[in-house]
């Protein structure tokens, strides 16, 4: 098993009477219990997730997930697909998240009225995200209140 | 003092002014309370762009992290894995204890993993190397290191190993990923490293892609590319790989060509810029040396190869035990006879070969050949990931040379760095199996002499052959040779060439006990003996330098778990096991009297220099667990012992301090100032008034222009394995994904490896997307999903497959087959079969 949830690893280890951590009591890789050697079992099939709402972030500067399938997106020299929605004369009557004033600057802080270049490409920092369910429990924690 | 970001930004600014004109600013202390956040300044843990970042940290933990707005190299951006940083420490699976294979309470190879204390892993680690060295001498140890060390955490290893335990068998894992690119510089230019910087991208009219991904692998970069092109209609961009991948989204000349044949290609370019009279003859004249090199120098497999065997240059022992030749020996010829080599690397016969069409090839070359055109070339592991990757370097270079588009703004042929210290630790600081610091190698007797005596040990200490590479290493190790393996900040079981037949034997061969430094429980850690439980990126005061020669530091943010320690401090606590009378020959301690009783800890790191800083000159605020544990201040200790190596020499560094306000400064930095483009006038303090260019890494300060054909790779497609295979990265994943799987929403972006494979290709086996085949190769099979669509389209006849996925093993199926100067793998090139699971 690879993926123990924090609550059910808790639950093991006060029934077996064990104190300390035995999450650290053992080596075992994101293959599982599959030697190198051996071949690994492909169970998984991931389909994109399902159209949902906004994610929400983890801290501020965090670029948003995306929330919705970008099958068929094209972004060319020409025509940039998520732009149709998500620009500042678009995103009102499409419901979309607009885009940040950010992304109109330049690299030396200049404002364009279209989409700055540097930011042209938006999946080298927003992507989608497949139904997979994490390998491992991540324990970051947000910032108690949120600083600047 | 509270400091928001904002006041942060403010001070550093002025910080990094004062600094960049030679002064040293008061360091500013940044108190952290409760409910505020800190924020402090580090370099991206990624790729070899080098990105700056702002870490914020409350309560002991980072909370958040933002691009830099201030750093030159992004201005604020980050690419994706560069927004989640702050999640990569906190993965559950964190190794909180060093954990070693135990049976009945004792070390066996068969046991089963347990909890152990430093003091025990020490122990048996101790025992090890005492039975190695007693056994088999130096040779029978050895450690694989890491273009992520940090600066110091390169340094102390490469001491303790060079100068300690005297053997040469250390090696990065960056001998993966650009020793080609060394090879290459040295070859031409007798120096290493770029001689242009990122601020080519601002100044370029065209720009080349040579095998180099940069929309995924340099997010960074590729933003000021595209600012760039999008900015400027009349910018062009080229983009050559053997398949088609993002970075085509912005091509005006898309190029698909045969596998090796860029070698072809990089010819033809040259004849082409010849024949059409383009030559800047003028510039050649002056600054250039021609020569040709020897051509039969095999592939870098075993001796036993059939490749191998009827080699005449390869340099391995031939019938009478002496080497056949040299794999780097060339000799001087004239401009005429380089003509006459590249000539018959015509448009037809090169198109041919490259399935390239001739339209296409033209308008490549003549964005060379045009002497209005500014070129930048860019290129990763498609040129250095080859057998003959030190020849597609020296070939680029051939036609910036011809035409003189070299070191001056826009004019760029730029190697661009995988790892984020490739440069600034792996090759600068010498943690390669034959290099000393400096670009200084261990077979000439004056470069060995000026370490002894920079380290203060006797003449003689540090031993005059190479050591084992990586591939090498990996044989050795099967092989029972090397019986001792000390691996760090790297998954080199996962990202190794050949894990079936070389690295997975060599590890559990009863006769090797192997060491993993690791923050988790890579692959690499699981199929060790011992693991080592380590801190990572802002848990220590660290130190990268980026491939424009960028030298950036970072103070310790957070405390790493449990019992985690450094790289640096393993190296450093486990030489205080060793006194040298242990380790060296009875000869050599004669020679230093004054050294006799000394452990190793004690000739090596508190020999004066290593220990001259106060732990009080640490900053306030912040922790700095090494040096408070060993009561100096280590990291500036080392770096200015280790400075002066370069300093006078064309690698000058700034004094220690500064690169803490500074973000970041370009080698040379002399009189406090970097430098941008080396080897003009004008630009580069070491070029004489007067000189104009000069290429002073060669004693004669000329470059050289090498001829050297187009040779087959070493495995191709055949009837029964019947694809080629090319290896790569994808943008969300970091290397062997040990830190981005463990960040939810990386992981959930690209979940499982997937072999991309064209449409009709998978057709033409009854496959449809999404279904799961067997990928096998002679080496070995792993199952997974066919992807048609997406990223990466390839052409028939070529498969891709990432190496990121523990449980899809892309290395099972490549080939330990090297370029024979540079010893790198070439992970681009193998021949395999799909078939339907």
């Amino acid at each position: 098993m690879r993926f123990i949830p924090a609550l059910g690893l808790a639950a093991a280890l006060l029934l077996s009477g064990i104190s300390g951590v035995s999450a650290q009591e053992m080596v075992e890789s994101l293959r599982g219990d599959v030697p190198v050697n051996q071949l690994s079992k492909n169970d998984n099939m991931f389909r994109p997730e399902r159209d949902q709402d906004l994610i929400p972030r983890n801290f501020q500067k965090q670029p948003p997930l995306i929330p919705h399938s970008v099958k068929g997106y094209n972004i060319t020299q020409n025509f940039n697909k998520c732009m149709d929605c998500h620009s500042k004369e678009r995103a009102d009557e499409t419901g979309a998240t607009k885009v940040a004033k950010s992304h109109y600057l330049d690299r030396d802080d200049k404002k364009h009225s279209n989409i700055s270049p540097r930011r042209y490409f938006c999946m080298q920092c927003h992507v989608p995200q497949f139904d997979a369910k994490p390998l491992v429990e991540n324990t970051y924690k947000p910032a108690t209140k949120r600083g600047e | 003092m509270k400091l928001n970001r904002r006041d942060f930004i403010k001070a550093n600014a002025a910080a990094a002014a004062i600094s960049a004109a030679g002064l040293s600013a008061p360091t500013t202390a940044v108190a952290a309370g409760s409910d505020e956040i800190r924020w402090d300044k580090a370099a991206c843990r990624f790729c070899g762009t080098g990105c700056g970042v702002l870490v914020g940290t409350q309560d002991g933990r980072v909370v958040a992290t933002q691009g830099d707005p201030d750093a030159p190299v992004n201005r604020g951006l980050n690419c994706i894995k560069g927004y989640f940083l702050s999640k990569i420490m906190y993965g559950n699976d964190r190794l909180k204890t060093p954990m070693l294979r135990m049976k009945d309470g004792k070390y066996d190879k068969n046991g089963e993993f347990a909890p152990v204390t430093w003091q025990q892993a020490f122990d048996i680690m101790e025992l090890k190397v005492r039975e190695t060295l007693k056994k088999k001498g130096p040779n029978g140890l050895a450690m694989f290191g890491s273009g992520q060390w940090t600066i110091w955490d390169g340094y102390v290893a490469a001491k303790l190993m060079k100068a300690g335990f005297r053997s040469n068998n250390i090696d990065p894992n960056a001998r993966h990923c650009m020793a080609s690119a060394v090879a290459g510089f040295m070859r031409t230019f007798g120096i290493d490293e770029p001689m242009g910087c990122y601020d080519d991208l601002e100044h370029a009219d065209a720009f080349v892609l040579w095998g180099s991904n940069m929309a995924e692998m340099h997010p960074i970069l590729w933003t000021r590319l595209t600012d760039r092109k999008l900015s400027n209609k009349n910018v062009k961009v080229a983009v050559l790989s053997t398949f088609e991948h993002r970075s085509y989204e912005l091509a005006d000349i898309p190029i698909i060509f045969t596998p090796q044949t860029d070698l072809a290609i990089l010819n033809y370019i040259a004849n082409y810029i010849i024949q059409n009279g383009k030559v800047n003859q003028a510039f050649v004249d002056k600054h250039i040396n021609f020569k040709k090199s020897a051509t039969d120098i095999g592939y870098g497999l075993r001796p036993t190869h059939a490749l191998e065997k009827d080699a005449t240059s390869n340099g391995y022992p031939g019938a009478d035990g002496k080497p056949k030749g040299d794999t780097g020996k060339s000799e001087p010829i004239t401009f005429d006879d380089y003509k006459k080599f590249v000539s018959e690397y015509t448009a037809e016969k090169v198109s041919k070969l490259s399935g390239v069409p001739e339209k296409d090839l033209k308008a490549l070359a003549e964005l060379y050949a045009d002497p209005k055109i500014k070129v930048t070339s860019f290129w990763t592991m498609g040129f250095n990931q080859h057998t003959r990757g030190t020849w597609a370097n020296n070939l680029v270079y051939n036609i910036h040379l011809l035409t003189g588009k070299i070191s001056e703004p826009g004019n760029s042929p730029f190697s661009l760095t995988g790892q984020p210290s490739a440069c600034g630790t792996a090759r600068e600081v010498g943690t390669f199996s034959h290099r000393l610091p400096a670009d200084m190698v261990v077979m000439n007797p004056e470069h060995r002499k000026i370490s002894e005596q920079l380290w203060k040990l006797p003449e003689g200490t540090i031993p005059d052959k190479p050591g084992l590479h990586a591939v090498a290493m990996a044989r050795a190790l099967k092989d029972g040779k090397v019986n001792f393996y000390w691996q760090q900040c790297n998954n080199n079981l996962q990202a190794g060439p050949n894990i079936n037949e070389e690295l997975f034997p060599g590890w559990r061969n009863p006769e090797t006990f192997i060491v993993i430094s690791d923050p988790y429980p890579t692959i690499s850690a699981a199929s060790a003996d011992l693991v080592l439980p380590t801190a990572m990126w802002v848990e220590k005061e660290g130190a990268y330098g980026n491939a424009e020669r960028r030298t950036q530091f970072w103070r310790q943010q957070v405390k790493p778990p449990g019992e985690s320690r450094s790289d640096m401090w393993q190296v450093m606590e486990f030489s205080k096991r060793f006194k040298v009378e242990d380790v060296w020959p009875a000869e050599l301690v004669a020679k230093a009297p004054a050294l006799k009783g000394r452990t190793l800890f004690d000739v090596l790191f508190a020999n004066g220099a290593v220990d001259k800083y106060k732990l009080s000159e640490t900053a306030e605020g912040f922790d700095n667990d090494e040096s408070k544990y060993f009561g100096f201040y280590v990291q500036k200790g080392l770096f200015e012992e280790y400075a002066p190596f370069g300093r006078g020499h064309g690698h000058d560094l700034a004094p220690f301090d500064t690169y803490h306000q500074a973000r970041g400064l370009r080698w040379p930095v002399v009189d406090g100032k970097e430098t941008l483009w080396r080897f003009r006038e004008g630009y580069d303090p070491y070029v004489k008034k007067g000189e104009g260019v000069a290429f002073y890494g060669h004693k004669d300060r000329k470059a050289v222009i090498f001829a050297l054909p187009y040779q087959p790779p070493a495995e191709s497609p055949d009837k029964e394995y019947d694809m080629w295979l090319c290896t790569g990265r994808v943008l969300e994943h970091w290397h062997t994904g040990t830190m981005t799987r463990r960040v939810p929403e990386l992981y959930k972006a690209f979940p499982d490896a997937v072999v991309f494979m064209h449409p009709d290709d998978a057709k033409a086996r009854g496959l449809q997307r999404g279904m799961e085949v067997k990928v096998a190769s002679r080496r070995g099979e792993i199952r997974l999903r066919v992807e048609t669509r997406g990223r990466n389209k390839p052409p028939r006849g070529l498969v891709f497959i990432p190496f990121f996925d523990a449980s899809r093993l892309a290395n099972k199926l490549t080939l330990d087959a090297t370029c024979p100067i540079s010893k790198e793998t070439d992970y681009k090139k193998c021949a395999v079969k799909v078939v339907r699971a």
